[in-house]
């Protein structure tokens, strides 16, 4: 650990909400990629499905 | 081969998948090298003590957020020119990526400005550009969920982010336009060459805006797959209930 001095609250809350931010926008993004992925399959599915009893 | 090829979807997202673990790849070896080397690796500034190590996440984020509003403005006028709908979803999905990066610069610029200047806030025009900028970031999303229609949704948005476009430039050259304010100049100036960082400061922090920008490209790319496919279910689904 680096010696950051008097500053050492600021650095580390600067830090700290960057990182937080960075990883929120990444784990949303997968998640609702995921999500339209399932969905995309779900719907494609069903329609074959419809199609072939239809 | 045309660039416009991957103005179809199935080609996009095929190019999209091969390129993408390469750059996640790139961006998380970047990110993480410059962050650290930042962090760790660099010594204090003699005016600004430990701060200075803020420079790896105020500079790669302020940048990307005005660079993120003009991919929006290169994707949005090919829209309104030309339709492609996948430059509309790719203008959408950089959105929330944009404001991210605006977020982490108006926030990390307020605790460096703290201890430097004394306040964690001025009305500096750099200052009020770029949070003028946010509110349109903020505006822009509102407006994509505000509008049903994706066509429509995809046109007012394109012309909110051309206005918006303004302030993305303000952002940049605030400094320039008006000799005032506490934000000093440009750290890292492209045009001119002439940067004001030493070496041991300036190195780390190239890793790190390289890092971010491949970060947002990463981003921008799967999260443009993630509203083509979400285009795609609504459109079968509005097939499905025309057929029924």
């Amino acid at each position: 650990m680096p010696e950051l001095g008097k500053y050492a609250a600021e650095v580390m809350a600067a830090y700290g909400v960057s990182l937080a931010l960075l990883a929120a926008i990444v784990l949303l993004s997968l998640r609702k990629g995921r999500r339209a992925r399932a969905e995309l399959a779900q719907t494609e599915q069903s329609l074959g499905k419809a199609r072939k009893d239809g | 081969m045309s660039l416009w090829e991957y103005a179809n979807p199935v080609k996009f997202l095929g190019l999209s998948a091969r390129v993408q673990p390469y750059l996640w790849a790139a961006a998380a070896i970047c990110v993480s090298v410059g962050l650290t080397w930042g962090f760790f690796g660099t010594p204090e500034d003699f005016r600004q003590g430990s701060t200075v190590k803020i420079i790896y996440l105020h500079v790669p984020a302020a940048l990307m957020a005005i660079n993120a509003w003009f991919m929006m403005l290169v994707a949005s006028l090919i829209w309104l020119i030309r339709r492609h709908h996948v430059s509309a979803l790719a203008a959408k999905a950089a959105a929330p990526v944009g404001m991210t990066m605006t977020v982490i610069a108006l926030v990390t610029g307020a605790i460096w400005g703290q201890p430097m200047w004394g306040t964690w806030w001025a009305w500096d025009p750099r200052l009020t550009s770029f949070l003028i900028l946010f509110l349109f970031y903020l505006g822009y999303i509102a407006l994509w969920e505000a509008v049903d229609d994706p066509d429509t949704a995809a046109d007012l948005t394109s012309v909110l982010c051309l206005v918006g476009s303004v302030f993305a430039v303000l952002s940049r050259y605030a400094v320039r336009f008006w000799n005032q304010g506490l934000h000093q100049g440009t750290s890292v100036p492209v045009a001119t060459g002439g940067r004001t960082v030493a070496d041991v400061f300036f190195y780390p922090l190239l890793v790190s805006m390289i890092g971010f920008g491949l970060l947002f490209l990463a981003l921008v790319l799967y999260r443009t797959g993630t509203e083509i496919r979400l285009r795609r279910t609504r459109a079968l689904l509005a097939r499905q209930g025309r057929d029924a």
